[in-house]
Formats: C-alpha cells, structure tokens, sequence
C-alpha cells in the first residue's frame, strides 16, 4: 500500500507541534511517547498500521477548532478517528499526520421524543443510543455489528449500516443534522431537528465522506419507536440459488423483514461450532428472516414467509417463540466474524454489493477462486441489499499467504463490479479498497469527486490517502480546457 | 436564444460545452412544470431534457428502475404500478399549484427538486431513494455517481449532493432510483379538532405510537371544508389525520388501536382505501391552494415537529394566510397575500424561534426577484455552497442564481 510521500519536515517537528497542541488541549490530552501511539496504530483492518506523528484528544468543539487551525496553517495532515473500528483502513494514522481521536466526546447531550430525535456527540458508541432510549421505547435503527464499540461519528463518517437497515435505510437516512469542524476551524452548523436542507444537501455529502471533508463533532440522529414485536424464521436451503430466489419471491410479494440474512455451509458450520444457536448442519445456505411490527402483522408476514419457503424448496424451518429464542438465532450471525476467527488464524472481511439475482454466478465464480487461490472462504450475506461479506481465511505466518488474501479479495471486488454491483456496501473505501476505484469509476469521475474535496479541504490535509488512487492539486483540478467554437453540436435538436 | 432538446446524453454534453465555449448560461429543465420555483434567471438559452426519455431498466425484484432524466413521471408510474410498485417517496404533482399544465413533470425534476410527500415522515424524500446518475457538469464533463445497488458507500454519495440543487451542479442525463411494492392496504384515522395544538399533539403521539404512521397531517376548518371529499368537507371542524398502510390484518388493528388512543382528544373517524388515497393526495399535491383563481404566494416551511403548532400560530397573522400541517406538525403550507415581500421577513423571523427554512414555492416574478426564495445561508454554509457550485460549474453556466445570488 502507497501512502503520499510522508512530509520529513512534520515530522522533525514532532516536538514543537506537541508543544503547541498543548497549549490547545491541555494535560494527557496530547501523546507523543512512542508506546502510547502505538494503540493508535491501526484501526479494523489491523493488516495494516503505522505509528502516528502524534495522537490529541481533544475534549471541547472549541479545542477541535483550534487544533486544526493550528493544522491548517502549519500544512500538517490530520486523521480523524473515532473508536477506530473500521474494517477499510480510514482511520490507519499517517507518520507525518496529527491522529485527532474524539473517544471523550462520549456525551449524549439531548433526548427529545416530541422530535424523536437524540442530539449526540461523535464518540458516543452507536449501542449507547439505543441503550439511553430502549426503556422509553425507543430506539435508533443502524445496527453495525460493531455496535458495542463504534461510534457515531464513525458511523457518519463511513454510512454504516447493519442488519436493520433493508426495512429502515443505512445511517444517511437516519439523520437529522451534524456540526462539523472544516479543516480551516470553522464550526459549522447542518440540518437540525427538521427534515431535508434549505440549499445543498450537506448532510447527505458529510455522510460515508471518510473523514475527508470535517470532522464531525455532534450528531442529531432519528430515533424510532420500538416495534411491538420481532420474530425471526430460520430457512434452510440444499443450494445456495434456491435460498436466492426465497429472497426474491418474499421482497417480490411485497415484504420488506426488518432483517434477512444468508450463511453459506462455512459460515454456518463456523458459528454453529461457536455459539450453538441450533442451526441445521445439513444444509448449504441459511436464511434469517425477521418480521418487526405489531404482533398481528408479524404473525400474518411470518405464514406468507413459511409458504413462500416451502415453494421455494426450504428444507428446514424454525420460528423463534420467544424473545430468547429469537436472539439465539442472531447469535449465530452476529458472531460471524469472530467465530471464522477461531477456524482459520486470520480472516480477511469483504464488502462487495451485487444485484441479488446475480448471487449464484458471483458463488460459482468465488469457489472457482478459492481453488485457484488454495484459500477457503465463508459468506455472510445481507442478503435482502445484496451486501456480501466474503470472509477469506489464511494464516499472515505463512509467508505470501496475505498478499494471496488480497488478491483473492480484489478479484471478488472486480467481480461484483463487474455483474452490475459496488466496491463497497458500507465498510467504505479507505486505504484498502483506494487502488480498485478505477474499476468502478472513470478518471473524469473521480476528479469531479476529488473537486468536491477541494471544496472543504483546498489543501488535501484531512485524512489525505484515503479513497482517491491519486492525489490531484485543487488547482490542477480547478483548471478548464474550453475550446471555443471548436463545440461541434451540429446534432442537438433545438427550436 | 437557443433552445436545445437533446435526445442523447453526448448531445447534452455538446451543449453544455458550446454554452460553456461561449460563455453563455443555460435554464436547465425538465417538463418546465417547477420553471416558476426559485428566483428568476436571466438566461437566453434554454436546456430542455423532455426528450431525453425513456425507461432503460425495470428490474421489479431487485426493486430498481433506471430511466433518462427526461422520462415524465406519468410514464414511469405507469410502468410502476403495472408491476403493482411505487415510488415510496410519494413525489407530490405541483401542476396544478403552480398553474402549470405539463403534467407531472419528469424524473430528473423530482430528484433535482428533492421531492418529497407525506410519507416523508416514514420512508425519506426523493434523495432517500436516488441510487445512482450519470450527469454532465458545469465543465462540460460527464461524470457519474452512486450505482444500482442499494447499499453503496463507494466514493463520495454525490446523488445527495445532486437531488435538491435544482439543475445549479449538473445536467442529470440518466437516473436510476429504489422502487417499493405497493401497501396491501391503507386506512386513515380522523380526529376532528380545531386546535393546532391538539392536533400536534394528537400526531405526535401517534408517531410516537408503535403504529407505524406514514402519513400525519392537519387541516383546519376552512380547509376541511373545501376538501373534495365529503367525509372530510363534512366534518364541519379541523381534521388531523393520521395514515396507516401495511398488510390488511395490520392495519385494521392498528386502525382500532390508533382510534382508542386518540378519542380521549375527541370524536374519531376513518377514511378506507380509494377516500384515504384522495385524501393524502389532496395534501401531497397541496390542492387546498391549487384553485385556478387562488393566486397566494404559497410557501413551505420545514420546521422541529414539536414547533409546528407555534409557529403555525405565529404565521397566520399574516394578511390572507391560511395554512395546513403535514409530517407532523414539521411541513407547514402557507398562502398568504403576495403584496409586498409576501410575509418572507416576519416568516423567516419567526423561523428563527423555532429552526428550520422556509421556500416560496409559488410567488410572481417580481416577488421571487424581490426576496429570497429559498431560505438565506448561514455564513459558513454560504461559504460551503458557493465552493461547491465553484467545483461543480466554474463558469456559472447552469441555471446560474436561481437557488442564490452568484450560485
Ligand atoms: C467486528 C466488526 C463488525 C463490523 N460490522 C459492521 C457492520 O455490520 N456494518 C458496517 O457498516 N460496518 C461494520 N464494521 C465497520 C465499522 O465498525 C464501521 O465502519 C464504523 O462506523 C466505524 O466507526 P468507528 O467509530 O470505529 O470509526 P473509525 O474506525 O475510528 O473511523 C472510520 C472512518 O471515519 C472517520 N471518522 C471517525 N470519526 C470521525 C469524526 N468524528 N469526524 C469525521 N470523521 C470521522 C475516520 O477518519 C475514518 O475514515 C464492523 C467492524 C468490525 C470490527
């Protein structure tokens, strides 16, 4: 991975910017010993890590400010980071850059249920919102699995979404407003406790923007009310495309579960072994089907769902009778991740998006690869959004073998771009999937975007690396070739 | 005064680069239905994309539609609700509010307006559903964004940037937007009051309710009155009305339950599917102001819910006003006599109270050059604003001032 020429200069000047950052945020807030950086190293995506220039954790928007004015004028990088959970390297520091962590904005500082809306501060863990309003029947509806430990501001930041969000949209549909730092210092204000912008959406750019363009400092987030009841069925499948077409028969009958999920036999097997959540070991893909709403209507959804499965050849059904039962079968899924963990000493975690329809060819062709690449892979699916998360097993001490997980990953990354889908369906881009932007975008597509930068950040300090394969100037950017009178538009009907 | 109709998205490009080359802006448009929204510009040469048509692709289960900008959205419903789908945004038809006869308008100027109808509590505006487009930019260039996929988090999300800039950034050429299946049913819960503050009141606790609400709106009197369906006109009060849709067993039960919660508010009734359906289309397309000889200005406030009531009651001391609720108490519509600066002063005062922006979404032309139409920035956002038209249209050749001064 090629980071920009680090900045020698910042980096002599390692103490005298320490210096002046204390005197911006005071005491522990400023870290520049060698062993306190280190925990800052990497984020999710810890295949990947370098020590920050330094670390500050300021504690007032006020501090924030000042810290990148301070930045600002002296020309020095600056990373924004929040629990450092991201699973594409966007919060990987920089050694020539200022690591600016908001972990002490970890206040929730409004609960207004006439709006249903929470005005929070960016550290705050997205489970922490939830938990403040869950005994008032309230709740908020993104539910990234690393809800215990991810903030909001990182979830702004990469538009994160979860299981949740097919029935209830990613975090982009679930906000009201943000305040941001822009890199020049000014608190701006977005949005607020009301519905849709008075001029550009703002609130819509700042959202899965990565930390390029602000830093978030406080969030108005919607708050939902909690639905009566959830209940969850448990499909079993003898391929992988008969599960597919279950899914698209019940969004085609007009259902819209509050979750539906899909395991293949790996991931099943893996998380079975972990958690024993009952799942049938017998069969080759899983769907978790979840209908949310009042008791009569999920009653009545869970009797189409059963039918539509048994058309569509379901070898297995359980429906979960109680709220325990329920979270057994979430269990499973929800431990993915860790529960590859313990089969294979690392995993790799993919995030491509493919139209649904194109699940079995992208399944043919990924076992294809696995062989080619002598490297197993398990699949959890969104399987409603058509998010694939592909978990490609290795072992980092077996030289080359990492190399060999990302290549393999590239190439399921191509290939989802290639059958109509996305690099990336809420993990974001970041440093890791930087390289293949081309593969999705055209030069002219991603100067445009890089333009929008421009706007926020004219000198390329906040988070510079990150998403874009190469770095333009603002100027060169700006420039415009016009031809005059060469247009030929001999063509164009007109009256 | 060149008036280019290009069938092609290449064309589009020829002659964004010709009034780039010439230095000459264009009035960007669709169907020209929202031509009298935002201040007037002064452009000779006009970008008509109405025959730029055409659904491209149509895959119902994947829920997607993609279409050319031009497409009417008459042609794309129609497609819709063959396959018994819809646009969840519920995307109001101003036609007949702002006295034009061109339909519905097209897809493209849903989206560059950020449409968004009373479901807008429940399911987003036109942004919410946007997923990708392809564009020629100010430069001349085109330039693409977003995908066919739901869930994308690919490089910056320029479909929000796009819907709601009012063809300022870019010429959408392609558009490719989420579609929903229909509701089995829909059923509407009355409570007849003549309160604002009972009717927030009301919806709030509706809303707050684990009923599920799509819609949720207030009329008084007066406007009940004029409503062209007798179960409303003949409600002799105020109506605050509270839509529920979903799988028929649900929504009958929610119905029964909703109805119990709000009678201690007073006398409740229900408007089933075909009247519920009149009803709310009555409030999306804003019919209570859309008379043929009602010539109001008509502005749309976006406030806090919880402000509603107040600020309803602040703004209806204006000369002529008279104005309904929608998304709880969060939408305001309000007619108001044009004289003057049309209350845009002591409007966006009373604004200041109570957060949010207000537009003038229907005034004449000496109006909306006199004040602003759409809400003025804040500075910071000012600065943000007039960068991002910089970024997007260095030479100000598209649909140059009509959102600001010099944007
Ligand atoms: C086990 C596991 C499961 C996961 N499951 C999901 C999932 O289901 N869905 C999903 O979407 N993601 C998932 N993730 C990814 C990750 O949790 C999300 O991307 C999350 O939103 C990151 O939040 P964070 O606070 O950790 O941000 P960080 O990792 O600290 O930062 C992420 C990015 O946001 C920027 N940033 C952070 N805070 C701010 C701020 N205040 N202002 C400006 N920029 C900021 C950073 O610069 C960086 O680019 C998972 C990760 C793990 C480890």
């Amino acid at each position: 991975m090629q980071m920009p020429e680090p900045d020698r200069g910042a980096i002599a000047r390692r103490e005298e910017i320490a210096a002046a950052l204390r005197a911006i945020v005071p005491g522990e807030g400023v870290i520049v010993d060698e062993d306190e950086r280190r925990p800052y190293e990497s984020d999710g995506l810890s295949a990947y890590q370098t020590l920050p220039l330094l670390v500050v954790l300021p504690e007032t928007v006020e501090q924030v400010s000042q810290v990148l004015r301070y930045c600002f004028e002296n020309g020095i990088k600056v990373v924004p980071r929040g629990a450092g959970t991201s699973l594409s390297g966007g919060a990987l520091p920089l050694e020539d850059g200022v690591l600016l962590g908001l972990g002490k904005f970890n206040r929730i500082l409004e609960v207004d249920y006439d709006n249903r809306c929470a005005r929070v501060q960016p550290g705050v863990t997205n489970l922490a919102i939830t938990k403040a309003v869950e005994a008032d029947g309230f709740y908020y509806a993104p539910d990234p699995s690393s809800q215990i430990a991810c903030s909001i501001g990182g979830n702004v930041a990469e538009n994160s979404g979860g299981v949740h969000c097919l029935k209830y949209g990613l975090t982009t549909n679930n906000l009201l407003g943000v305040q941001i730092v822009t890199i020049d210092g000014e608190v701006i204000e977005i949005g607020g406790k009301h519905l849709d912008s008075e001029a550009y959406d703002l609130l819509g750019v700042m959202t899965g923007s990565e930390g390029l363009l602000g830093v978030v400092t406080e969030v108005t987030v919607r708050l939902l009310r909690t639905p009566e009841t959830a209940r969850a069925v448990l499909l079993g499948f003898e391929t992988s495309e008969a599960a597919g077409d279950c899914v698209a028969k019940i969004i085609g009958a007009g259902i819209i579960p509050g979750g539906m999920e899909m395991m293949d036999k790996p991931a099943i097997h893996a998380a079975e072994d972990f958690v024993r959540a009952g799942y049938p070991l017998d069969v080759e893909a899983l769907l978790i089907v979840e209908l949310d709403g009042p008791t009569q209507e999920v009653d009545y959804l869970i009797d189409r769902v059963r039918e539509i499965a048994d058309g569509c050849g379901a070898v297995s059904q359980r429906v979960s009778e109680s709220e325990e039962e329920r979270l057994t079968f979430w269990a499973g899924r929800k431990a993915a991740f860790p529960a590859v963990g313990r089969i294979s000493p690392d995993y790799y975690c993919m995030d491509g998006t493919i139209p649904r329809h194109q699940l079995p060819k992208v399944l043919t062709r990924m076992n294809e690869l696995s062989s080619q690449y002598g490297l197993r892979v398990a699949n959890v699916f969104h399987a409603g959004d058509g998010n694939l998360h592909p978990l490609i097993l290795y072992d980092a001490n077996n030289p080359g073998e990492l190399e060999k997980a990302e290549d393999f990953g590239s190439d399921i990354l191509k290939l989802c771009v290639e059958v109509g889908g996305v690099l990336t369906g809420e993990h974001g881009v970041g440093v890791e999937k930087r390289d293949l932007m081309g593969t999705m975008f055209s030069e002219a597509d991603l100067q445009q975007q890089q333009r929008l930068k421009c706007a926020f950040d004219p000198g390329g300090l906040l988070n510079p690396g990150k998403v874009f394969p190469t770095l333009h100037r603002c100027a060169e950017l700006g420039r415009m070739h016009i031809h005059k009178g060469q247009m030929p538009f001999p063509d164009i009907p007109r009256f | 005064m060149t008036h280019f109709t290009p069938e092609t998205p290449d064309q589009v490009r020829e002659a964004v680069a010709w009034a780039v080359s010439e230095g000459a802006p264009l009035s960007v448009r669709g169907a020209g239905t929202k031509a009298s929204v935002g201040r007037p510009i002064n452009t000779s040469h006009e970008l008509d994309l109405s025959r730029l048509t055409g659904i491209t692709l149509y895959e119902a289960e994947e829920l997607i539609l993609q279409a050319w900008a031009g497409t009417p959205m008459s042609e794309i419903e129609a497609a819709l609700s063959a396959r018994n789908q819809r646009l969840e945004f519920e995307p109001p038809n101003y036609a007949a509010l702002l006295k034009s006869d061109k339909g519905a308008g097209t897809l493209g100027g849903a989206v560059a307006a950020n449409l968004a109808g009373p479901r807008r509590i429940k399911s987003g505006a036109a942004r919410d559903h946007f997923l990708g487009f392809e564009a020629v930019s100010g430069r001349g260039e085109d330039f693409k964004s977003g995908g066919r996929v739901v869930k994308n988090v690919t490089g910056y999300d320029l479909c929000k940037l796009m819907a709601g800039s009012w063809g300022t950034l870019g010429v959408m050429t392609r558009i490719t937007v989420k579609v929903m299946p229909v509701a089995e049913k829909q059923r509407t819960v009355l409570l007849a009051t003549d309160d604002p503050e009972t009717a927030v009141r009301a919806l709030t606790e509706g809303l707050n309710s684990p009923y599920d609400l799509s819609g949720a709106a207030w009329v008084p009197t007066a406007i009940a009155a004029r409503s062209g369906l007798s179960l409303i006109s003949g409600q002799g009060s105020g109506v605050a009305a509270l839509r529920l849709d979903g799988p028929g067993p649900s929504v009958e039960y929610r119905c029964e339950k909703l109805r119990q919660m709000l009678g201690v508010h007073g006398p409740t009734d229900e408007l089933h599917s075909r009247n519920s359906a009149g009803f709310w289309r009555e409030i999306r397309d804003v019919a209570p102001f859309s008379a043929s000889d009602d010539l109001r200005a008509v502005w749309r406030l976006s406030t806090a819910p919880s402000e509603g009531a107040a600020l309803y009651g602040s703004v209806m001391a204006l000369p002529g006003a008279e104005a309904f609720l929608d998304w709880g108490g969060g939408l305001i519509w309000l007619a108001v006599e044009g004289a003057g600066d049309a209350g845009a002063e002591a409007i966006r005062t009373a604004l200041q109270a109570h957060g949010g922006h207000a537009t003038l979404i229907r005034g004449g032309a000496d109006l909306r050059a006199a004040v602003e139409p759409f809400q003025p920035l804040k500075p910071g956002v000012r600065r943000l604003t007039e960068k991002i038209k910089q970024a997007f249209d260095p030479s100000g050749v598209l649909n140059p001032g009509r959102m600001y001064d010099g944007v």
